[in-house]
């Protein structure tokens, strides 16, 4: 099936090359990091997590927001979705693909990484994050190869891949929890202890997710004659506006706990992301803007999907910028300010910043182009076999 | 009287140190190479695991009191202990603040303190410097985060220690202390050590660091470097928590001490009488 790749319209390589430009740029900037240090980040001793670790960690949610595409065509037979089940699929590989690849830039040791299966430690939750992702990521390849191959030679998929698809479906949920638990077993990191937050981050997973296939398929419908279908772009949009009010509704209650309560580490870092942290007469606000924009974009977002939903209106158009804002907002609530905020006070109660450097964003640009460099190979194949079973 | 106890107190360190090791052909390699190197052959003399002499010696938790009554009236002897530090571990010495390396160091109450701070604190802890470091946690959360068993405790003196060739420099356990008290090298350290102790290993970049309660130091015999710095004020006393008759046991007995942030569960080892 890997051929399909080989062949395609003079827009699918400029897409490819500029990728390919942008994975060249990431590898260089990796390599003078590689012989320096991460000191050639923005990361500091109070703010020892930036981008690298916050992108990961939004890039699991991306993983599992597969899920809402699994879940209601192999459980609950929804036939809709029987075109884009792959896609989901694959972005899970992809998303997946740029998680471990994050992780790796952001090892001071990297040629050690294999300490963590050397000396297993059932204790650390990153022990247990490394199990559940390469777990997730094998069903994925696993699921996704065997049953586009059955697709490709129109015979139904073989029975026993269901158990893997059925062990995949708690895998997804298992991933995006861990990952949380990463954060929520952390003592002294007040705005990181809540047990919140494995339920916010699969609300905004089960969002980010179908929200960057839903893109993918109105760019394909738009460059690659392949459509979705309206029912299952439309169903999609009901489980991402969905999925934005729980996740909206579960950041309300942050804040409502920190600012009701007024007990100071609950308030400390949500003060910083949206008003300013004052500070020995210093004011720290570096992400405010970031994160109004991402509130104005959520709402914007969930708007746009409501006003098509009580209207019963239909526009590819509005689907496409809600999709978009929403994604955007998601992407900034916890591939920056969550995890950013966390160390804001440091344990210490003082405030240091975070500014990503130039070569730090070089690497970050470098693995997401990578990851859409393989999620555009993948879609290749799976749109190929889709129009080769069609003819 | 004092010196006296703490001559007791060192010859029993020293004792375990030895004992711990079991076989005395081994003790001159260990006490220069495993406990000097964070405890790397440690390890692989058991030191994750119940100690081979574990049975036999009853189990030692070493501890400090910080006497904060005789840093307020020298708060020079503060800088002298952690310069003592600075020289005795090739602490990197780097200007810029992001990327600083710090075993012991000197903050101000509220930030050594937060639980403990008020709006109306005395003259006395607004205007001393406190000193600060590991705190050696009886459960502490750095060993819990770590994912290679790079950051563990030491079975048979309670010291949480790093083996600086296993860390892959993940900082999970940077994340994790809630006393701020790791430091991870952002950059190779070695231009930035002033005076070279060739007793001590230095590090390469990417690894996390932390005070070591001297264990290479307790392994010869001898105090904490900061301890030995402060001879005879009484300003930092070291020793054995689980030791009725120890000196430090004795302070604890009839000083009133605070601990910081007692409220994330990790059972610090270090007191502090302000």
């Amino acid at each position: 099936m890997i051929e399909k790749t080989l062949k395609g319209k003079p827009a699918y390589w400029i897409w490819l090359a500029i990728l390919g430009a942008l994975i060249a740029i990431g590898w260089a900037c990796y390599f003078r990091q590689y012989a320096f240090g991460l000191g050639l980040t923005g990361m500091s001793r109070d703010v020892s997590w930036g981008l690298y670790i916050s992108q990961f960690t939004f890039l699991v949610g991306v993983a599992a927001g597969g899920l809402m595409l699994v879940l209601p065509y192999y459980i609950h037979n929804y036939k809709a979705f029987a075109r884009i089940t792959i896609l989901g699929e694959f972005l899970a590989i992809s998303a997946l693909v740029m998680c471990l690849m994050f992780i790796m830039a952001d090892l001071g040791q990297p040629l050690r990484g294999l300490n963590v299966i050397f000396f297993p430690t059932p204790h650390s939750m990153l022990f247990w994050d490394m199990c559940v992702l390469w777990g997730y990521l094998l069903l994925n390849v696993l699921c996704g190869w065997v049953i586009l191959t059955a697709e490709r030679k129109q015979v139904p998929p073989p029975k026993w891949i269901y158990i893997f698809v059925a062990i995949s479906i708690p895998f997804a949920v298992s991933i995006h929890t861990v990952t949380a638990m990463l954060y929520c077993g952390l003592p002294g990191r007040h705005f990181w202890l809540s047990a919140i937050i494995a339920p916010r981050f699969l609300a905004s997973a089960f969002a980010a997710g179908p929200s960057l296939i839903l893109i993918a398929c109105l760019v394909m419908r738009k460059y690659a004659d392949f459509d979705a279908g309206k029912e299952a772009i439309s169903k999609l949009t009901t489980i991402i506006m969905y999925a934005v009010i729980i996740n909206t509704f579960f950041f309300l209650l942050e804040f409502f706990v920190g600012y009701y309560s007024e007990v100071p580490g609950h308030i400390h870092s949500l003060q910083y992301l949206f008003f300013g942290l004052e500070h020995n007469g210093e004011v720290y606000n570096n992400l405010v803007p970031f994160m109004w924009v991402a509130t104005l974009f959520n709402f914007t977002g969930l708007g746009i999907l409501a006003y098509m939903k009580i209207f019963k209106v239909f526009d590819y158009r509005l689907v496409g910028t809600a999709a978009v804002l929403i994604f955007l907002a998601l992407w900034t609530d916890k591939g920056l300010g969550f995890v950013f905020a966390g160390f804001v006070p440091n344990p210490l109660e003082e405030v240091t910043e975070y500014i990503p450097t130039l070569n730090e964003l070089g690497i970050t640009i470098g693995v997401w182009a990578t990851g859409f460099f393989l999620l555009t190979l993948l879609y290749k194949i799976a749109i190929g076999v889709e129009h080769e079973v069609e003819q | 009287m004092m010196d006296n106890k703490r001559r007791k107190f060192l010859k029993m360190a020293g004792a375990t140190v030895l004992a711990g090791i079991s076989a005395p052909a081994i003790v001159k390699l260990s006490s220069t190479d495993a406990v000097a190197s964070g405890g790397g052959q440690e390890a692989a003399a058991g030191g994750h695991s119940q100690s081979a002499a574990g049975a036999s010696s009853a189990r030692i938790r070493l501890g400090m009191v910080v006497d904060m009554r005789v840093f307020y009236q020298d708060q020079a002897l503060l800088d002298v202990a952690i310069e003592a530090c600075v020289k005795a571990h090739n602490i990197p010495e780097i200007p810029d603040r992001k990327s600083e390396i710090k075993w012991i160091w000197k903050t101000g109450y509220e930030n050594a303190f937060p639980e403990h701070s008020h709006n109306h604190r005395s003259q006395i802890l607004e205007h001393n410097q406190f000193a600060v470091l590991c705190n050696h946690c009886d459960n502490p959360s750095c060993v819990k985060a770590c994912p290679t068993k790079a950051t563990f405790v030491v079975e048979k003196n309670g010291i949480v220690a790093m083996d600086f060739h296993r860390c892959i420099g993940c900082r999970f356990c940077m994340a994790a202390c809630p006393f701020g008290a790791r430091s991870f090298n952002w950059q190779d350290p070695r231009p930035f050590i002033k005076r070279y102790n060739p007793d001590f290993p230095t590090r390469m970049r990417g690894v996390v660091e932390k005070c070591n309660f001297c264990g290479e130091r307790l392994a010869l015999g001898l105090e904490p470097a900061c301890v030995e710095a402060c001879k005879g004020t009484g300003a930092l006393v070291f020793g054995d928590l689980n030791d009725a008759d120890s000196e430090i046991r004795k302070v604890l007995d009839e000083e009133f001490t605070i601990q910081r942030k007692p409220s994330a569960g990790t059972i610090p080892s270090v007191f502090y009488i302000v």
